[in-house]
C-alpha cells in the first residue's frame, strides 16, 4: 500500500481491481460475453486481455447456463473464475448452476471443496432499460445460503470488495449498478481491501437511520444532506455493501441509537432485503423504536419502458425525506417543488446517451 | 492373447463388485435404514467397468444421481460411499449429500448432482482448469439419455469443442428418463452421438453392455484427448433393471414390458463377459470364486463399517455454510 490516491470512476475501479488481482495471482481467469469487445463491459475489463492474454481473458459462447457450470469446474479444478454478464437479466439463465451446484458445493460435499468464483452482474436502469434489463434481484441471491452477495455503491468501494471477492473461497454475486459506474471517489492506489460483510456509515446522525445499498445509497445521501441543511435533521445513512451477509451489529447499533429505521431497496418492495432489515430490527429492537419502520423500494411492477411511464417511478431523494420527516412527525415537503427528480428522469446525468 | 485376457478379468472383477454393492443395498434398504433416494444401476455395470480400465486416478470425474458404480470405477472409497448413503458423518460427505452427492477428491471423483445435467458443464470447467494449467488429465463427464435433451448439455458440448477440451462425455443411454420411454422424448431413429457429432466433437456409439468393446473404444478416445484431439462423445446403449429409483424391480406397473427386460437381461454385461471368456477356453467359475468370496468379505466389512458409524452431530446442520 502506497497510501495514494486516485480520483477515479467506479467502473475503472473494477477494472483496476481485476487487473490486480489477475497480477497477484495466475489462477484468476476473467470472462463474459463481449469481455474482450471493443467496449470492454462499459471499460470493466478493457485491456485485460491485451495484458494477461488470450487463455487468461476470453468472450464466450452466449451460454450463460453452462458457462456458470464451466467457472464451477475451473474453480474446482484451482483457478479463480471472474464472469461478467452485461445485465443480470441474462444471468437468469444460469440459477440452476448458481443455486444447485455454486451455492451448494462446499456445504454439500462436507465441507471439502470450495468454488471461489465471482460472478458480477449488472443492474440497468432508465432510458428505456424495461421490463428485462432493469431487474434488482439481489434478494433473490441474498435467499440462498452458500452464496455471498456484495453491492458497493462506491467507487473505493467497488475496487475494495470486488478484490476481496475474488480472492474469498465462496461464490460471490458481485452487483454494479450501471448509475454507478461513472461516479467517480478517492480509490486507494494497491491493493486496497474492503471486506465483505461489513456495513460503511456514510455519513452519521442522530435522528434517523437509512439503511440503504448500491445506486439508492446516492439517493439517500442526497436526502440526508437536504434534511440536515433544511430541517436541521440528522440522518445517518448505513450503506450495506453487502447483502449476504448482512452485518447486523451496524444495523442494530445505528437503528439502537436513533430509534427510527428506513429501510431502501433498488429492487421490487415485496420480499425485499429491506423487508429483511426491518424484519430483524423489530423483533431485536422493538422496545427501542420510537416509530414504526418505514420502507421505500421499488413498486411492485416490472419496470415499464416508456420515459413517459418511469417518471415517479424510482424511489428519488424526494420520496426519502417525506419519508424521514413523517417518521419525525414533522411537515413534509412539496417534492415537486423543493426536490424535484431531475430532468431528464431517465438517465444517471446529462451526459449519458444512452443505449445502455 | 494374455493381455486381452488381463482386461477382460480385470473387467469382470470390477462388474461383479459394483453390482454385488448394489444388490447388497437393494437387499438392505427396506431396512428402512438408507433413507436417501437411491438410484440404483444394477445392469449398466459395462460402461463404468471400463471407464475403470482407461481413466488415471489424477483424471476428473463428475456424474449424476445415479453415480454409485462411476464412484467405485473411478476409485471412489466404498466405506465412505455406504457411510454416506447411511447418513452417517463417516460418509464421502459427512452425511449431507446421499446417495446422489458422492465424492471422493483423493481419486479425482469431484461429485454428483441430483439434477439432471447440471454436473455437464462443471466436467467442462475442470477440462477448462486442466488445460489452463498445461497438463495432460482428462475430465470425464457421466450422464445419461434425459440429460441430452438439457440445454446445458448442448451448451457444454459446444464450448468444449470451441476450447477443444480433454473432456470425455459418457452418455449411457437406459432409453428411459424416469419412466418415460426415449420415444415420447426424441424423434425416432435420430442417434444422440450423431447429433453431438454435427455439434463437433468426436464421437462413437457402442453396445454398453459389452464392456471389453465399450473398454477399446473408450481407451481409444481417452489416447486421442491426451494427444490433443479435443472432446469425445462417446454413447453407449444399455439398460437399468430395478425402478427409476428405489430397490424393486418395476415390469408390472406398465412403463415398460417383461418382454423388453428379459430381452435386455439376457445380454447382459456380467453373463456377456462370462461367455466370452468361457468361449475362449478360460474356466471363468475356478477363477471367480474367490474372486466373489473376496469381493464379499469387502463388502460386508464396508456395510458394517456403515451401519456401525456414527451419526454426525444435529448441530452439524448448522454449520459450514461457507469456507
Amino acid at each position: 500500500m502506497s497510501g495514494r490516491e486516485d480520483t477515479i470512476s467506479f467502473a475503472q475501479s473494477v477494472n483496476e481491481a481485476i487487473g490486480l488481482a489477475m497480477g497477484q495471482d495466475p489462477s484468476v481467469i476473467c470472462y463474459g460475453l463481449g469481455a474482450t469487445d471493443p467496449k470492454g463491459i462499459f471499460g470493466t475489463t478493457s485491456g485485460l486481455r491485451e495484458r494477461f492474454g488470450d487463455e487468461r481473458v476470453f468472450d464466450m459462447p452466449t451460454s450463460e447456463n453452462a458457462m456458470t457450470g464451466v467457472a464451477i469446474g475451473a474453480a474446482l479444478g484451482g483457478l479463480r473464475p471472474v464472469m461478467t454478464h452485461q445485465r443480470l437479466d441474462f444471468f437468469l439463465l444460469a440459477l440452476d448452476q448458481l443455486v444447485n451446484a455454486a451455492a451448494k458445493w462446499h456445504y454439500m460435499f462436507g465441507g471439502q471443496q470450495s468454488v471461489p468464483l465471482t460472478i458480477r452482474l449488472i443492474v440497468g436502469r432508465g432510458w428505456g432499460q424495461g421490463p428485462t434489463h432493469s431487474q434488482n434481484l439481489h434478494a433473490w441471491f441474498a435467499h440462498i445460503p452458500g452464496l455471498k452477495v456484495v453491492m458497493p455503491s462506491t467507487a473505493d468501494d467497488a475496487k475494495g470488495l470486488l478484490l476481496e471477492s475474488i480472492f474469498d473461497p465462496n461464490p460471490v454475486i458481485f452487483i454494479e449498478h450501471r448509475w454507478l459506474h461513472n461516479s467517480v471517489a478517492a480509490v486507494p492506489h494497491g491493493d486496497h481491501r474492503v471486506p465483505i460483510g461489513k456495513a460503511r456509515t456514510m455519513r452519521p446522525g442522530t435522528d434517523v437511520t437509512i439503511v440503504s445499498m448500491s445506486y439508492m445509497t446516492v439517493e439517500a445521501m442526497h436526502a440526508a444532506e437536504f434534511l440536515s441543511q433544511r430541517f436541521n435533521v440528522s440522518v445517518e445513512v448505513i450503506d450495506l455493501r453487502t447483502v449476504r451477509p448482512l452485518d447486523w451489529p451496524a444495523v442494530f447499533g445505528s437503528v439502537g441509537r436513533t430509534g427510527r429505521l428506513l429501510a431502501l431497496d433498488s429492487g421490487f418492495t415485496t420480499g425485499s432485503v429491506a423487508g429483511e432489515v426491518i424484519a430483524r430490527v423489530s423483533i431485536e429492537l422493538f422496545e427501542k423504536l420510537h416509530v414504526s419502520p418505514r420502507r421505500l423500494a421499488m413498486p411492485d411492477m416490472p419496470e415499464p419502458t416508456s420515459p413517459a411511464l418511469t417518471r415517479g417511478f424510482y424511489v428519488r431523494a424526494g420520496q426519502i425525506v417525506n419519508a424521514v420527516l413523517r417518521m419525525l412527525d414533522g411537515p413534509t415537503i412539496n417534492i415537486d417543488v423543493e426536490l424535484p427528480e431531475p430532468t431528464p428522469h431517465d438517465v444517471p446525468g446529462t451526459w449519458f446517451k444512452g443505449p445502455f | 492373447m494374455q493381455p486381452e485376457l488381463d482386461t477382460r478379468l480385470k473387467l469382470l472383477r470390477t462388474m461383479h463388485r459394483i453390482r454385488m454393492v448394489e444388490e447388497e443395498i437393494a437387499l438392505r434398504y427396506p431396512q428402512g435404514n438408507m433413507r436417501c433416494p437411491t438410484h440404483l444401476s444394477i445392469g449398466q455395470e459395462g460402461v463404468p467397468a471400463a471407464i475403470a480400465e482407461c481413466l488415471r486416478t489424477d483424471d476428473y470425474a463428475v456424474s449424476t444421481h445415479r453415480g454409485h458404480a462411476h464412484y467405485l470405477a473411478k476409485g471412489g472409497n466404498l466405506r465412505s460411499m455406504l457411510a454416506e448413503i447411511y447418513g452417517k458423518v463417516t460418509g464421502c460427505a459427512r452425511g449431507r449429500g446421499g446417495s446422489m452427492h458422492l465424492i471422493d477428491t483423493s481419486v479425482g471423483f469431484m461429485g454428483t448432482s441430483a439434477i439432471v445435467g447440471n454436473s455437464i458443464p462443471i466436467g467442462v470447467g475442470l477440462g477448462l482448469a486442466i488445460t489452463l494449467n498445461g497438463d495432460d488429465r482428462v475430465s470425464c463427464v457421466f450422464f445419461g439419455d434425459g440429460a441430452t435433451e438439457e440445454g446445458v448439455y448442448y451448451e457444454s458440448l459446444n464450448f468444449a469443442v470451441v476450447r477443444k477440451l480433454p473432456v470425455i462425455f459418457l452418455c449411457e443411454n437406459n432409453l428411459y428418463s424416469v419412466y418415460s420411454p426415449l420415444e415420447v422424448r426424441q424423434p425416432p431413429g435420430r442417434s444422440i452421438a450423431a447429433v453431438a457429432g454435427a455439434i463437433g466433437v468426436h464421437t462413437h456409439a457402442g453396445d454398453g453392455n459389452d464392456a471389453f468393446a465399450t473398454c477399446q473404444a473408450i481407451r481409444n478416445a481417452v489416447d486421442a484427448i491426451r494427444r490433443g484431439s479435443g472432446p469425445w462423445l462417446l454413447e453407449f446403449s444399455t439398460y437399468r433393471w430395478r425402478e427409476h429409483c428405489g430397490p424393486d424391480y418395476d415390469n408390472h406397473i406398465g412403463y415398460r414390458t417383461p418382454e423388453e427386460f428379459e430381452q435386455w437381461k439376457a445380454r447382459e454385461p456380467i453373463a456377456q463377459m462370462r461367455l466370452s471368456l468361457s468361449e475362449a477356453g478360460f474356466d471363468v467359475s475356478a477363477w471367480e470364486a474367490p474372486t466373489l468370496i473376496e469381493l464379499r468379505a469387502e463388502v460386508d466389512a464396508a456395510f458394517e463399517f456403515a451401519e456401525s458409524s456414527p451419526f454426525p452431530a444435529p448441530e452439524e446442520a448448522y454449520v459450514g455454510e461457507y469456507a
